[in-house]
């Protein structure tokens, strides 16, 4: 069977769209986020979605199985706040190998299955690793601007228990994703190439920055020529864009990464920006016509929804890409 | 034999391929090519080089230090070196400290960093500090080949470039052979074995003092230059940096001769291949601007061209002392004529001088207005172009401006005596926040920015009645009347003042402007109100100058037809939405309310009853609370702190009003200028139907008040609720005792005093400031209560520890929704929080006629604690529900109509 790297010469991969927004539509209480594992915790654990890999497996289960049905060769694993630092929280640093592990065994299954019956069209699980809730770039004080709420130290034993537990878990690819602080991702991959040494093994990898707005920045202030410069010490299988913008806000700052980047170039963007509700409105149809143009010119490699993005989208999205080549990858 | 030349030539062929360049980032990208001339690297942030700098470090003057730093950037550097070697400093603390520090200075982050030591620990520390790619500096194989493999392997997986040093097991590189010997050896190693991309190597072939009177040393330069040309040509991708201004350290002592010195070094240096270098760009002259006879001695010395070279320029350099290029503040806009220097000020917001040239300028002139007309409008002709194109923002206008108010201040009285009162103004525009609002920052920029274009301004001020301002109107002859206000019952009085201009049967523009009126609201509501005359939307400042010009230029007509076209549309539209938006009955909405599961141990007892006060409460506390983005709202700079800072359109404006704010902000706490108080409650209290019952903490059967809340009647998708804030308290049929509280706090008092010293000193720019920040206190007041309340007051999370910015983005438990906003609208829902809380007389924040509160930079609200609670937007109300408020208030409905006027469909 061909791997991912000769596959993403071959044609435009599609990555599969929002955990959050598809979690959201099941009513979950307290007791869902318990259930087995946590009964007697002390605290309130609503809302801690990552939980539900060990809680709810079926709920998850399911949720990788219709965003492979509607054509995503790839699943993000439920693993975005899966680091010591984020589970922190919750007093739940204990449970971040079992929320990767399972997380990953999980999509794996289903990836598995759905390969079986297609060989045609192996699909793949990335392990997603998400920014954490602490930036090592910017004091979270007004008033002492030298202060850091977590050093690049921390981060990369954080990123490395969360990377090994998703290659136990039996990842293919590990997905460095929504980078709002570049240091947090060099962070992230400092400890994934230790741990490749460390392993003897090494797995793709994609990262993937958030552009917060119009200002074409980080948050935390890099241009995203900057951001791609300082992400590329490591061979990547791709770098891309994702969140916080809708498709066709992300386009100029895309096409930076499409004319720069010596990797592959991919985009998961947003159903459009939230309404006051903090509801996204963009429908499949509105969002596959732009993300038409990305196809059009060859912008992408691997193309897929983040906030917003239900499987509907997904299967837009993907019936699209179908028609098109991919970006042709630097030799 | 064979076999290896093939190798060798095929391994050429291979590095022959194009390398692609060397690439770095701080914030914004360097991008190291062919073409890109020589790079400098700024040089004063090393202790080693600079005692002034090291003084700074030594001394914890962290704040200088990074000034040096800025300095820096501003005098041209590309890439900042940074070494803090030095015996008796915590190299891996300072360098830490000093590169976060740098970090949150994007005038300076935005450029690539160079963490320079002799210390593989302070590295290593520095380099988990950067987030762009930056350079070491450096790494050799001085310790043998293990460590050389071992920190280039580092430093490629923490994603830098490095230099390399000509140095190895056996010492320091001093001849061409040994120079190439060691780069070339260590090349092979970082290509070959660690995979270290050879565009990222940058070589230092260590440039040494020439003329130093030791024979061996009259090569250093020339061997420099020949190593550095072999490594360019023999070591693909890498390239050739080194330290300047070791050339001349014989000459210390003598600028002069330094910097040609450095010139010349660096003009063959750069013929020969040197690519970058660390550099003192402030003591750098340029090569044809050296003395020849100076040029032909400096260059006898470092191209080694004469046995008696050295002595030579020993000989010369006595003659040629001097401080070089010294920096000094440029003052040659003063030798320019008086209008002249005039207008720069204006343009560039200089006071200084003002009071001295407008004097002057005035003696020139035969009557005193002439200044006016001429050199001073002049000048602010100029700023008003350089706003209206974008390339002066609103604080710097409102600087010019000062500068302007002063040298007018100055002219006054001559007028004044001259008594011409002829007016030259190209309109007098009248200004007024309406009746029952107290909020002027927005009003007061639109009167200077009008001022700024030759207007005549009549501001009124705040809380003007319809009366006052069409009585003024009249008298004064006024050409367009500008009405503006921040709360929503602001709105309606917009529309009994265009009422009352149709009454007095005027035809002047009305313009409306202020934070909660829009677009759609003066076309919908105010524009037929008034029929004789137009009314059009100003939606901010800048637009001001504009609107008014089109008002009372000679394509009025025009400009009026288009808008009130405008208008018409955006009626139409919104009388077709409005049919089809579905609205509940109040029944049904209520049907459908929030659920939540009463449980007891959800509910927390505060652990006081009653209410508290404080005064005089430390303002330091609140700082570290401040929400800046809406600062720069005010001042029409748009987008998110700190990104705003760097942004590339309003970038270097925000980061100059951040700076004066932090210098005030400062100011204010040091010196008490505002003083912070706040009167907060926490009471028992249940739930009957959409009213929440408080009760007396002595007395629980008592009622002492009654929230009465609005309930969301907009149709909703399944699973989503109509939510009304009585949801978030247990019901009473629950038996569960419930609780709630109130806040009213304020870092207003002494405010107005304060502004009026501003405004006496005509200083609009601070005044305005000055509000800002009273506002942005009063904000970061109530976020900072909040938390007291939750952690301490009502303690129902003692343990919560977030971050501003997590309080910003309100990441906690419970909510503060404030009466006047989107979950209750409804403004006289003050009057109860007020007196429950007996908050005029407690925190000094009194209700003006229309529920606004003086001073204005004040916060009110209620608490609620339920883990479910959250804020939402009320939307569009049914008449029905305000009959059945107005009833359950026991006030007239219309009364209660004419309050929730914006938001009754």
């Amino acid at each position: 069977m061909k791997g991912i790297q000769e596959i993403i010469k071959e044609r435009i991969l599609v990555l599969d769209g929002a955990m959050g927004t598809m979690i959201q539509k099941h009513t979950l209480t307290e007791e869902d986020f318990r259930k087995g594992w946590f009964e007697n915790h002390h605290k309130s654990l609503k809302g801690n979605n990552d939980l539900l890999s060990l809680t709810r497996p079926e709920i998850i289960e399911d949720i990788h199985r219709q965003y492979f049905e509607a054509g995503a060769d790839i699943a993000e694993t439920n693993t975005f706040s899966g680091t010591t630092v984020a589970q922190a929280d919750y007093d739940l640093q204990d449970a971040v190998y079992d929320i990767n592990f399972h997380s990953a065994q999980i999509a794996r299954k289903v990836a598995d299955e759905f390969t079986a019956m297609n060989p045609d069209k192996p699909r793949f699980v990335a392990g997603a690793m998400g920014p954490t809730n602490r930036t090592a770039s910017i004091s979270p004080n007004v008033s002492d601007p030298g202060f850091r709420g977590i050093t690049f130290d921390e981060l990369v034993v954080a990123y490395s228990q969360q990377a090994e537990a998703l290659m136990d878990g039996g990842v293919d690819i590990l997905l460095v994703e929504t980078v709002f602080d570049t240091l947090n991702a060099k962070a992230a991959l400092f400890a994934i190439d230790t741990l490749f040494e460390k392993r003897g093994v090494s797995i793709p990898i994609m990262v993937s920055g958030t552009i917060t707005d119009q200002s074409g920045r980080t948050l935390t202030g890099q241009t995203t020529d900057a951001f791609l410069i300082s992400v590329s010490h490591i061979p990547l299988l791709s770098v891309g864009l994702n969140c916080a913008l809708g498709a066709s806000m992300m386009r100029p700052y895309l096409q930076i990464l499409n004319h720069q980047a010596p990797f592959g170039v991919s985009a998961h963007p947003n159903a459009g920006l939230p309404n006051e509700f903090g509801q996204y409105e963009e429908t499949p149809e509105l969002m596959a016509v732009q993300i038409k143009t990305f196809l059009e010119e060859g912008m992408v490699n691997i193309i897929g929804g983040c906030c917003g993005t239900t499987p509907a989208h997904i299967k837009a999205i993907a019936d699209l890409a179908a028609n098109y080549s991919p970006r042709n990858l630097p030799a | 034999m064979f076999a290896l030349r093939r190798l060798k030539i095929s391994k050429k062929m291979i590095e022959k391929k194009e390398l692609p360049p060397l690439k770095l980032s701080g914030l914004e990208p360097l991008i190291v090519t062919k073409e890109s001339n020589f790079i400098n690297i700024g040089e004063r942030t090393n202790v080693t080089g600079s005692r002034a700098f090291l003084r700074m470090i030594k001394e914890n003057d962290y704040e200088k230090a990074l000034s040096v730093a800025l300095e820096q950037v501003q005098g041209g550097a590309q890439i900042i070196d940074v070494n803090l070697d030095e015996g008796m400093i915590d190299g891996v603390e300072a360098m830490v400290k000093f590169l976060n520090l740098m970090a949150s200075e994007p005038d300076i982050s935005r450029i690539p960093v160079m963490i320079d030591s002799s210390r593989w620990e302070i590295i290593e520390a520095g380099l988990k500090c950067i987030q762009g790619k930056g350079i070491v500096n450096s790494i050799s194989l001085k310790e043998g080949e293990q460590e050389f493999i071992d920190r280039a392997k580092k430093i490629k997986r923490y994603g830098a470039a490095t230099v390399v040093m000509a140095f190895d097991e056996d010492g320091q590189a001093d001849s061409y052979e040994r120079r190439i010997e060691i780069c070339e050896r260590s090349y092979r190693i970082l290509v070959d074995v660690v995979k270290f991309p050879p565009q990222d190597i940058i070589f230092d072939p260590n440039i040494f003092p020439v003329a130093t009177g030791m024979d061996e040393h009259n090569n250093n330069s020339l061997d420099f230059f020949r190593a550095t040309k072999w490594i360019r040509e023999n070591l693909p991708g890498a390239h050739v940096s080194g330290g300047v201004s070791n050339v001349s350290f014989s000459f210390r002592g003598n600028d002069k001769v330094r910097e040609a010195m450095h010139s010349v070094f660096l003009y063959h240096g750069i013929k020969n291949g040197m690519d970058m270098g660390i550099v003192n760009p402030s003591m750098l002259g340029i090569y044809d601007d050296i003395d020849p006879i100076l040029l032909e001695h400096v260059e006898d010395v470092i191209l080694n061209r004469r046995d008696d070279a050295t002595e030579r320029l020993l000989e010369l350099a006595e003659t040629v002392k001097g401080d070089g290029t010294k920096k000094v503040i440029d003052l040659s806009w003063r030798e320019g004529t008086v209008q002249e220097r005039l207008s720069h000020a204006l343009v560039k917001g200089i006071v200084e001088f003002i009071e001295e040239d407008t004097e002057e300028c005035r003696k020139l002139y035969p009557r005193p207005i002439e200044v006016i007309e001429g050199p001073l409008m002049d000048g602010m002709g100029i700023v008003g172009d350089l706003f209206g194109s974008g390339k002066m923002f609103l604080p710097q206008v409102v600087k010019s401006a000062r500068v302007m108010k002063k040298a007018v201040a100055v002219l006054l009285p001559f007028i004044e005596l001259e008594k011409s009162g002829a007016s030259a103004s190209a309109g007098k525009v009248l200004l007024a926040t309406v009746k029952g609002d107290v909020h002027d920052i927005g009003k007061n920029i639109v009167g200077v920015v009008l001022g700024c274009n030759n207007y005549e301004i009549i501001d009124l001020g705040v809380m003007i009645s319809a009366d006052k301002i069409i009585k003024t109107a009249i008298e004064e002859n006024v050409d367009i009347i500008g009405v503006s206000g921040l709360i929503t019952p602001s709105l309606d009085e917009m529309v009994y003042v265009a009422q009352e201009m149709e009454r007095a049967g005027m035809t002047i523009p009305l313009m409306i402007g202020g934070a909660t009126t829009s677009r759609v609201h003066t076309a919908v509501k105010v524009e037929q109100h008034y029929t004789k005359g137009p009314v059009i939307h100003v939606l901010d400042a800048s637009r001001s100058v504009t609107v008014v010009e089109s008002l009372l230029g000679h394509k009025r007509d025009e400009f009026v037809e288009n808008i009130q076209a405008e208008y018409l549309k955006l009626r139409e539209y919104h009388e077709k939405h409005k049919t089809a938006k579905v609205l509940l009955s109040l029944e049904k909405a209520r049907e459908n309310k929030f659920p939540i599961e009463w449980r007891a141990e959800d509910i927390q007892k505060p652990n006081f009853l009653g209410v508290k006060s404080y005064v005089n409460y430390p303002l330091e506390k609140l700082v570290e609370n401040l929400d800046w983005t809406p600062f720069f709202q005010t001042w029409e700079l748009h987008g998110k702190y700190p990104d705003i800072l760097t942004d590339e359109v309003v970038g270097e404006q925000a980061t100059a009003v951040f700076a004066d704010a932090q210098e005030m902000l400062k100011k204010i706490v040091d010196e008490k200028w505002l003083e912070a108080r706040a009167a907060f409650g926490l009471f028992p209290a249940n739930s009957i139907g959409d009213d929440i019952e408080i009760y007396n903490p002595e007395n629980p059967s008592e009622v002492i008040g009654i929230q009465r809340s609005l309930r969301q009647q907009t149709s909703k998708a399944k699973s989503a609720s109509n939510m009304a804030l009585a949801d978030f308290i247990a019901p009473k049929e629950t038996g569960i005792q419930d609780y709630i509280g109130g806040f009213v706090v304020t870092a207003g008092i002494g405010l107005e005093e304060r502004v009026q010293v501003f405004e006496k000193d005509n200083d609009v720019y601070n005044s305005i400031m000055l509000k800002a920040l009273g506002d942005r206190l009063a904000e970061a007041f109530a976020e900072h209560l909040h938390q007291l309340i939750r952690k301490e007051h009502w303690g129902y999370a003692p343990n919560e520890d977030l971050t501003n910015n997590e309080l910003i983005k309100e990441k906690y438990r419970g909510i503060r929704p404030a009466p006047g906003y989107p979950a209750c609208p409804d403004h006289t829902e003050k009057e109860i929080l007020f007196e429950l809380l007996n908050a005029t007389e407690l925190s000094g924040v009194s209700l003006t006629e229309s529920l606004a509160m003086y001073p204005t930079a004040a916060v009110s609200g209620w608490y609620f604690a339920h883990p479910d609670s959250k804020y939402f937007g009320l939307g569009k109300i049914t008449m029905e529900q305000v009959e059945d408020l107005a009833k359950r208030k026991g006030k007239p409905v219309d009364e209660m109509a004419r309050w929730l006027g914006s938001v009754i469909h």
